[in-house]
C-alpha cells in the first residue's frame, strides 16, 4: 500500500484499473473502457500491460475536469469474472472505513 | 504573453537580448543577469533603457550598485509554487529602495497576483490573456491586510490604532 | 475568548469570496488540477482516499459555544454528523464535496471560523497550550502572542509559498503542553530581569522522516521584537530552504544542514539589516493591549476550593475515578480545568459527533462561560469549571459519552487517521488504537500502570507524532501487508527526545499483544509505583523491555 502517488514508472504486476476521485464531490471512480468514469468497480476498464496501462492512464489524466489525481491501481479478477479490489488500500477506497463511523450511515 | 503594467494590460517596450546577440543602438532591452555581471559599468551607463533578468536562487545584493541606473528588475517564478522571488522583491523596494519598474516572470497567474503586488512587483508577464484581463479585478479582492509591506497600505493593527485614536479624539 | 473586530471578519469573508471564485474557475476547468492544488490547500482541503478532506483551523485550540455549534452544523449539512479533532487542535470533516466548500466556509465565517492556511506550504495554525489562560503559574496568557503571530502570518505575501509547511507552538508554563521542541518555530514564553515579557526561541523541530528535537536560536526576543524576529528567520527559511527534494525542505534540514551557530548567525544578520532601515513591524505596547483587550476572560465568582457538593460526590467511586483524572487545578481558586476525553472504548481517538459538539456547546455555556479548548492529544477540556459545578457536570458528560475516565493513561492514545481515511498511510491506525482501548479497558489496571501516552502513525509523515510517545507505533508495509515498528521513551514536553525502536516490526494482529507484553515489563521493572513509565525506561534503556517482547517471537 505504498502511496501510488509516488508511482514514477508505469509497472504493473497483473490485471489493473485506473482509479481516480471525481473532482466537484471527491467519491472514487474507475476510468471504463468508454472514456468515462463509474462509481461502480465492475464497469472498470481492465488493462494487463503496462502499455495499455499508460494508455489508458494518459486518456484519465487528461480529463482534469471530471477527476482528480487519476492512477493505476491492482485489481483481482475472481474465476466467476467478478472484478475485487487487489489490496487492502483499494479494498477500503471502494468499501468505505474499515471501522464503523461514529454516527451510522 | 501578455504583459500587465499599471494595473493594464499595456504593450512591452522592453526587447529580450539573448547572451550571445549584439546590443546596437538605444533600445530598452532586457539582458541576463550573467550577460549584465559581465559589463556592469557599460550596459547600467547606456543610452537606452536597460533590465535585467535576475535569477530567483542568487542574492539581490549583487545588483545594488546598479539600481538607480536600471529600468526594469525582472524575477522569475519558474514555478508558481516556488516564492522566492517575493523576499528578492521585498528586499529589492524595502531595504534598497528600488523605484524602477519590478516585474514578474515565469509562472505568473491570477491568484499570485495580490501578493505580488504588496511584495513590491508593478509589472507582471502574465502566463494566460484571461488572467490579465481579470487583474484590475484580482487585486480589489482584499480591503484588508494584516501586515505590512514595503506597498504603503495600512496594516490591520495600525488601522486599528487609528480607529482606537479617532474614537478617543471623537466620542 | 478573542472577539474578532470588523477588520478580522472582514478579511474572513474576502478570503471565502476568493476561494468560492477558485472553485468555480476549477469546476469550470479555467483551473487545471495543478494549479488548484495549492490554492485549495491553502484553504485546507485535500483529496483522500474517499473524498476530499477540510481541515477547519481552531486557533490556538480555543472555541466559543456557538463556534461550537457552527462546526456541528458543518457536520451535519455537509459531512457525515462527525468531526475529528487533530494533533494541531484543528478539526477535520472526512467527507466533504468541493462544490459545496465555499458555502460550509460561508457558514462558518458568520461565527469567524475559517481555514486559511491550514494546509499547503505556508504558516500553519499557530497551536498553543490547551490551559492557555487558567493554567496555575502561567507567566501570561500565550494566547495573545499566539493571536498577534496568527494575524501577522496570515496571507502573508512574501511567505505564502515557502519550501515547504511551517508549525508555530507557543508555551508559557513550565510544563510544555504545547510541544514546542517538536516545531518549526517553537516559543517559551518568558520575562527578562526587568519583568518584561520576551520569548525563547528554538528553531528546526519535527518529525516525519528525519526527525529532529528544536534547537534554541536566541534565549531572549523582546516581545516588540517577535514579529521581526520571526520574519528574520521566515525570510531565511524562504531564500535558502531546499526546494529541489521535498523531504528535505523543512527548516529543520536547513538548521542541521548550516548548523545552529551559522543559521542563527544568518538569521542576526538578516534581522539586524532589517531593523536598520525599517521598524513597520516593532510592535508596541498599545498594539499588544488593544489585542489582549480583545480577550475576554470571565467574571469569576469567589468560590470554595472544597465546596459541599464535591465533598458528597466524592463517595461515588466512578466520580472519583473520572475526578482524578480529568480534573486539573485552575489559577483562579474555587473553580478547575476539566479534561474531557475523545477516547471512548472501541472509539476513534478524536472524534466527535455532531450531537455531542451540540450537547458540549450547552454545558459549556452552563458550566464554562461559553468556552471549549481543543488539546493536541485530541481532546477536549472545559477551562473554566467551578468545582461546585463537577459532579453536576460529569454526570451530564457521561451521558453524552464524553467522561471516560483515561486522561492521560495508557487508553488515551493519539492516532492519526491512517489508512481507513489517508492516501499518504500505508497502514491503518484506528483499529490499532481501538483495540489497544479495549485491552486496557479496565480503570483500575489503567490508573495502576500510570501516565502512558501511546501515538500511533500509519505513514512516516508522523502525523500521530509517534516519535515521541511514551510508546510510538509506526505503520508501515511489507509485501502487501500491514506491519508495525514500535519506539518506546519518547517525550514531547519540555524535556522532549525521541523513542527507541526495540527490534523488528510486528505485525498488525500483533500490536495489542506486544504493548500488553511492554506494560507488564513495565510494571515489574519499575522502581516505584509512581515511577512513569517513560522514566523507567529512561533507567533501564530498551533492553529489557526488547528481550520481554521478543523471547517467544
Amino acid at each position: 500500500m505504498t502511496s501510488p502517488l509516488e508511482q514514477k514508472k508505469i509497472k504493473i504486476t497483473g490485471p489493473s484499473v485506473v482509479t481516480a476521485n471525481r473532482t466537484w464531490d471527491g467519491i472514487v471512480i474507475y476510468r471504463t473502457a468508454q472514456q468515462d468514469w463509474s462509481a461502480k468497480l465492475s464497469d472498470a476498464a481492465i488493462v494487463r500491460t503496462s502499455d495499455e496501462a499508460r494508455a489508458l492512464l494518459a486518456e484519465s489524466v487528461a480529463d482534469d475536469i471530471g477527476a482528480v489525481g487519476a492512477y493505476i491501481a491492482p485489481v483481482e479478477i475472481k474465476d466467476s469474472g467478478k472484478i475485487k479490489p487487489g489490496n487492502l488500500r483499494e479494498h477500503i477506497r471502494l468499501q468505505g472505513v474499515t471501522i464503523n463511523l461514529p454516527v451510522p450511515a | 504573453m501578455p504583459l500587465v503594467k499599471d494595473g493594464k494590460i499595456s504593450g512591452d517596450a522592453f526587447v529580450h537580448v539573448a547572451d550571445d546577440a549584439e546590443i546596437s543602438g538605444d533600445g530598452a532591452i532586457l539582458v541576463s543577469a550573467a550577460r549584465f555581471l559581465e559589463d556592469a559599468e557599460a550596459l547600467s551607463r547606456r543610452a537606452g533603457r536597460t533590465g535585467v533578468i535576475w535569477p530567483n536562487n542568487r542574492d539581490v545584493d549583487d545588483l545594488v550598485p546598479y539600481l538607480d541606473r536600471l529600468a526594469v528588475v525582472a524575477l522569475v517564478f519558474p514555478s508558481f509554487r516556488d516564492g522566492r522571488a517575493y523576499s528578492q522583491a521585498r528586499l529589492l523596494r524595502e531595504r534598497y529602495k528600488y523605484r524602477g519598474e519590478l516585474r514578474a516572470t515565469g509562472q505568473v497567474l491570477r491568484d499570485q497576483f495580490l501578493f505580488m503586488l504588496r511584495a513590491g512587483f508593478d509589472a507582471f508577464e502574465v502566463k494566460k490573456p484571461a488572467d490579465a484581463e481579470a487583474f484590475a479585478n484580482t487585486v480589489r479582492r482584499y480591503s484588508v491586510f494584516y501586515q505590512p509591506t514595503g506597498d504603503g497600505r495600512m496594516s490591520a493593527l495600525h488601522r486599528r490604532m487609528m480607529l482606537r485614536h479617532s474614537e478617543r479624539a471623537n466620542p | 475568548m478573542y472577539a474578532y473586530d470588523e477588520l478580522d471578519r472582514t478579511l474572513i469573508s474576502e478570503r471565502v469570496e476568493e476561494f468560492r471564485d477558485q472553485v468555480k474557475r476549477r469546476l469550470s476547468g479555467e483551473l487545471s488540477e495543478d494549479e488548484f492544488k495549492m490554492l485549495r490547500l491553502q484553504n485546507g482541503v485535500y483529496l483522500q482516499l474517499h473524498a476530499y478532506m477540510f481541515r477547519v483551523a481552531i486557533p490556538y485550540g480555543t472555541l466559543s459555544s456557538k463556534q461550537l455549534r457552527r462546526l456541528a452544523h458543518v457536520a451535519r449539512r455537509y459531512d457525515r454528523g462527525y468531526g475529528h479533532f487533530t494533533t494541531r487542535q484543528n478539526i477535520q470533516f472526512n467527507w466533504i464535496k468541493l462544490a459545496e466548500l465555499p458555502d460550509a466556509l460561508s457558514d462558518l465565517a458568520e461565527v469567524g471560523i475559517h481555514a486559511m492556511q491550514t494546509s499547503g506550504n505556508n504558516t500553519r495554525n499557530v497551536t498553543s497550550d490547551q490551559w492557555a489562560g487558567v493554567a496555575p503559574g502561567e507567566i501570561e496568557d500565550p494566547r495573545i502572542w499566539s493571536e498577534l503571530l496568527r494575524q501577522y502570518t496570515t496571507l502573508h505575501p512574501e511567505f505564502s509559498f515557502l519550501p515547504r509547511k511551517f508549525k508555530f507552538a507557543i508555551t508559557a508554563s513550565a510544563h510544555d503542553r504545547a510541544a514546542i521542541k517538536i516545531h518549526d518555530i517553537g516559543l517559551r514564553l518568558h520575562k527578562n530581569a526587568e519583568g518584561e515579557t520576551g520569548f525563547e526561541v528554538l528553531v528546526g523541530g519535527g518529525l516525519g522522516r528525519t526527525p529532529f528535537i528544536a534547537k534554541t536560536i536566541k534565549s531572549y526576543v523582546h516581545g516588540r521584537d517577535l514579529l521581526s524576529y520571526v520574519e528574520a528567520i521566515l525570510r531565511v527559511y524562504n531564500q535558502y530552504g531546499r526546494r529541489d527534494n521535498i523531504y528535505k525542505a523543512r527548516i529543520k534540514i536547513l538548521v542541521h544542514e548550516l548548523g545552529i551557530e551559522k543559521f542563527a548567525q544568518e538569521v542576526e544578520e538578516e534581522w539586524q539589516q532589517m531593523r536598520a532601515t525599517d521598524t513597520a513591524l516593532t510592535l508596541d505596547d498599545a498594539m499588544v493591549e488593544d489585542i489582549r483587550s480583545r480577550f475576554t476572560y470571565p467574571a469569576y465568582e469567589k468560590l470554595p476550593h472544597m465546596p459541599e457538593e464535591l465533598k458528597k460526590a466524592a463517595h461515588d467511586p466512578h466520580f472519583e475515578a473520572w475526578r482524578k483524572n480529568s480534573v486539573a487545578l485552575h489559577k483562579v481558586p474555587g473553580y478547575a480545568i476539566v479534561t474531557l476525553s475523545l477516547k471512548p472504548v472501541g472509539g476513534p481517538p478524536g472524534d466527535a459527533t455532531a450531537d455531542q459538539m451540540d450537547a458540549l456547546a450547552d454545558l459549556a455555556d452552563t458550566y464554562s462561560f461559553g468556552e471549549i479548548r481543543v488539546g493536541h492529544e485530541q481532546n477536549l477540556a472545559l477551562p473554566h469549571v467551578a468545582r461546585r459545578d463537577l459532579p453536576a457536570l460529569w454526570k451530564a458528560l457521561d451521558k453524552i459519552g464524553l467522561a471516560t475516565p483515561n486522561v492521560n493513561l495508557v487508553s488515551d492514545i493519539i492516532a492519526c487517521p491512517g489508512l481507513d481515511y489517508c492516501s499518504l498511510a500505508n497502514a491503518r491506525s484506528i483499529p490499532i488504537a481501538q483495540e489497544l482501548t479495549r485491552r486496557f479497558a479496565n480503570h483500575e489496571t489503567a490508573n495502576l500502570i500510570g501516565r502512558l501516552h501511546i501515538n500511533i502513525s500509519g505513514c512516516i509523515n508522523a502525523c500521530g507524532h509517534h516519535h515521541v510517545g511514551h510508546i510510538g507505533i509506526l505503520g508501515v508495509e511489507k509485501n502487501g501487508e500491514e506491519f508495525y515498528q514500535i519506539t518506546i521513551g519518547g517525550r514531547a514536553d519540555e524535556n522532549a527526545e525521541l523513542g527507541n525502536l526495540i527490534g523488528p516490526a510486528v505485525r498488525y494482529g500483533d500490536v495489542a499483544d506486544v504493548v500488553e507484553d511492554i506494560v507488564e515489563a513495565y510494571l515489574a521493572l519499575r522502581e516505584r509505583p509512581d515511577e512513569l513509565f517513560v522514566d523507567t525506561v529512561k533507567r533501564l534503556g530498551v533492553e529489557p523491555f526488547r528481550e520481554r517482547v521478543y523471547a517467544t517471537r
